[in-house]
């Protein structure tokens, strides 16, 4: 690795850093617009023209709050907690690949931050860490509210991490190996994963939804019995880094949901678009394809979340231990038994 | 090199804070670390597999386990038992052995030669896999069947008993 | 019992099936509705400060002192608006009429001072009731916010109609 190329990849470690924080915060404006038009509402509309400025607002209000660390907390696991949440979320896109290799000069780069071969494990191990920044949070917060949510937010992610973990085993299994980059590469032309692993997708989705802590699985957070959840006792912009990375959490499983089962940049007739657009703009628009099939996540995210009531907290524990991960190892052995004898 | 000795002196410090540290929850944050270094190794080491599963398993899974068996227990000075001078005695006394044991141990042993890994990739994925399932696979199959056993118990320890419920 | 009505439905609770217990049919249903109000539905709010809703006729907002037909105050400060009350909002002070001021004041008598405590009164119409000249009306707007009590207290300034001339 040379000069060039590790400059390459520092310019598109911060371009895919601000990309992750401008969509949480987008994220954000879009879950209330979204909300609002599901509701036959309107929505934010009074900062700037249809309320596009209302993130900065939110951002200034989160920063100018008053900040209150409780007097018997733990002081240095209060601020580690929000700190620590928001960086499990970031670093999981560095393995994501965001486009076929982009022609500059006469070089070819990887538009990936790095394509690391066990890249499906890794991501599967920052999941299974993001459950620190929650954990650590409301212990530190010594309530009793908060300890529950952290609770709650433990159990329900290892849980839910098992299903996981065996439905990506039986995707490994269809595409031989653990580099998203190949993964990626390997669905070009109407090869995409959902397509032979459906079940495997849908198992995965329900896990990310227990995963990101999002409806109908937001127990950890759930206000009708926890008052705020593990976040209770926090306040200002640590509060605002713990809804962030939710935000940034979503994004970044929306992206690896994409790449994948649904293709990630390929999409149909690329090789004709590319021929005609050269070796520059072609990966581009591998790129903005993938970035709507991300917001298309997104936006499934959010259709679920105002459409689907919480799961009570044994239903939950039902649903992942009785039926997700039995569901998952049928889906091995039969995905077994496909390869066996119709491949 | 040079990063080893780092890495090492940090999973060493780590690990003495694990138990000098005085609440339990902090110790299991400084046993976090530790693991975390020891992921950091075994990238140094080309070993990226058991990098990763040390990272999924023990730092994802076992720890926050640990964490969340803590966090409800509650430890803190006043709950903790007291203990008495006979304990404190026999604490010592079973340390001083260890010591003893070890110290001649490693003077038994004395410097082995540095072992010689042949394939210096034999940590990736594919070719762990390979031996995995070629060489030793009826020792892995065995470890399979010691871990099937084992959730077969807790499932048995977790039903209830229809009769008595 | 026998239903008389006949409306009365017999609701069944079977055992769900597989397939609902798997909640996929009942989730993509819910979906189904929920994206039917994003695509089609229009909105239902008002967008308050620019588009008012129109009031019912008998709304009753905040109160204001009429004047007749020749632009002169009909209240002639009897009180009666101010023993109706049943939440002590009003006080007044009565003043007498100068000659010269006839095309001021309709009466003899004239409130020099009339305030209202918005904070206290509780929109029931009874002023407007009691009044003999029909010189109060709770026909205006909602009352504003405002940052001070003191503010809340509605002198003759706020209250009076404008004068029919200008």
């Amino acid at each position: 690795m040379d000069t060039r190329e590790i400059i390459v990849r520092l310019v598109l470690i911060v371009v895919i850093f601000l990309i992750s924080l401008v969509i949480a915060m987008y994220s954000t404006y879009a879950e209330r617009k979204i909300a609002a038009f599901f509701q036959d509402r309107v929505g934010p509309n009074r900062a700037g023209p249809f309320g596009i400025l209302q993130p900065l607002a939110d951002g200034a209000k989160m920063f100018l709050k008053e900040e209150i660390i409780p007097t018997n907390s733990s002081k240095f696991l209060f601020i580690v907690g929000p700190s620590l949440a928001i960086m499990t979320a970031c670093i999981g896109s560095a393995v994501i690949p965001w486009g076929q290799q982009i022609q500059i000069g006469t070089r070819m780069y990887d538009l990936q931050v790095t394509d690391i071969n066990v890249g499906l494990l890794y991501i599967f191990g920052v999941v299974s860490l993001g459950v620190y920044g929650v954990m650590i949070g409301g212990w530190a917060s010594n309530n009793k509210y908060s300890l529950l949510g952290a609770i709650r937010a433990a159990s329900q992610n290892i849980s839910y991490e098992i299903a996981m973990g065996l439905s990506i085993i039986a995707l490994l299994m269809v595409t031989n190996t653990l580099s998203l980059k190949e993964i990626a590469a390997q669905q070009h032309g109407w090869h995409w994963n959902v397509l032979y692993q459906p079940i495997g997708f849908l198992l995965f989705i329900v896990c990310a939804f227990a995963e990101t802590n999002r409806t109908p699985f937001d127990l950890p957070e759930c206000e009708t019995e926890l008052v705020g959840g593990y976040h209770t006792e926090y306040s200002s912009m640590k509060l605002g880094f713990y809804l962030f990375a939710e935000y940034i959490n979503m994004f970044v499983s929306s992206a690896v949901m994409a790449t994948l089962y649904w293709g990630g940049y390929n999409y149909p007739g690329m090789d004709w678009v590319a021929a005609h657009v050269g070796p520059v703009v072609g990966p581009l628009i591998g790129m903005v394809v993938l970035f709507a099939k991300i917001f298309l996540f997104i936006f499934f995210f959010m259709w679920v979340r105002w459409t689907i009531p919480r799961f009570r907290y044994d239903q939950l524990m039902d649903l992942g231990w009785k039926g997700l991960i039995p569901l998952a190892i049928a889906n091995i052995i039969g995905t077994g038994l496909w390869i066996t004898f119709v491949k | 090199m040079s990063i080893f000795y780092f890495i090492a002196f940090l999973s060493i410090l780590f690990a003495v804070l694990v138990i000098s540290a005085k609440n339990p929850v902090h110790s299991i944050l400084y046993l976090v670390l530790t693991f975390f270094t020891f992921t950091v190794q075994y990238i140094l080491l080309n070993a990226q597999f058991l990098a990763i599963v040390n990272f999924i398993v023990y730092m994802g899974a076992i720890l926050v386990l640990f964490l969340y068996t803590l966090m409800l227990i509650n430890l803190n000075k006043d709950s903790e038992p007291m203990k008495t001078n006979m304990v404190k005695i026999a604490a010592v006394l079973g340390g001083g052995c260890l010591l003893v044991v070890v110290v001649a141990a490693l003077k038994v042993v004395g410097v082995s030669d540095p072992v010689l890994v042949r394939d210096p990739n034999l940590g990736l994925v594919k070719n762990l896999g390979k031996v995995l399932f070629d060489e030793f696979l009826l020792p892995f199959e065995i470890s399979s069947l010691l871990l099937l056993s084992a959730m077969v118990g807790a499932v048995l320890l977790a039903t209830k008993d229809p009769k008595i419920a | 019992m026998e239903s008389l009505s006949n409306k009365r439905k017999v609701i069944e609770s079977k055992p769900l099936s597989l397939w609902e217990r798997t909640y996929l049919p009942a989730v993509v249903k819910g979906l189904a509705i929920t994206l039917k109000h994003f695509l089609f539905r229009k909105d239902v709010t008002v967008r308050y400060p620019e588009q008012k809703r129109e009031f019912s006729e008998n709304f009753r907002g905040m109160h204001s002192l009429k004047r007749d037909d020749e632009g002169r105050e009909r209240c002639t400060a009897c009180g009666l608006c101010a023993l109706s009350c049943p939440a002590e909002a009003i006080t007044m002070i009565a003043a007498e009429r100068k000659p010269g001021e006839e095309n001021l004041y309709r009466e003899e008598k004239y409130a020099a001072v009339y305030e209202i405590n918005m904070l206290r009164c509780i929109f029931c119409g009874l002023c407007e009731e009691a009044c003999p000249k029909e010189a109060i009306y709770l026909d205006g707007d909602i009352v504003p916010a405002d940052y001070l009590r003191k503010d809340f207290i509605y002198g003759k300034d706020k209250l009076v109609e404008a004068p029919l001339n200008q």
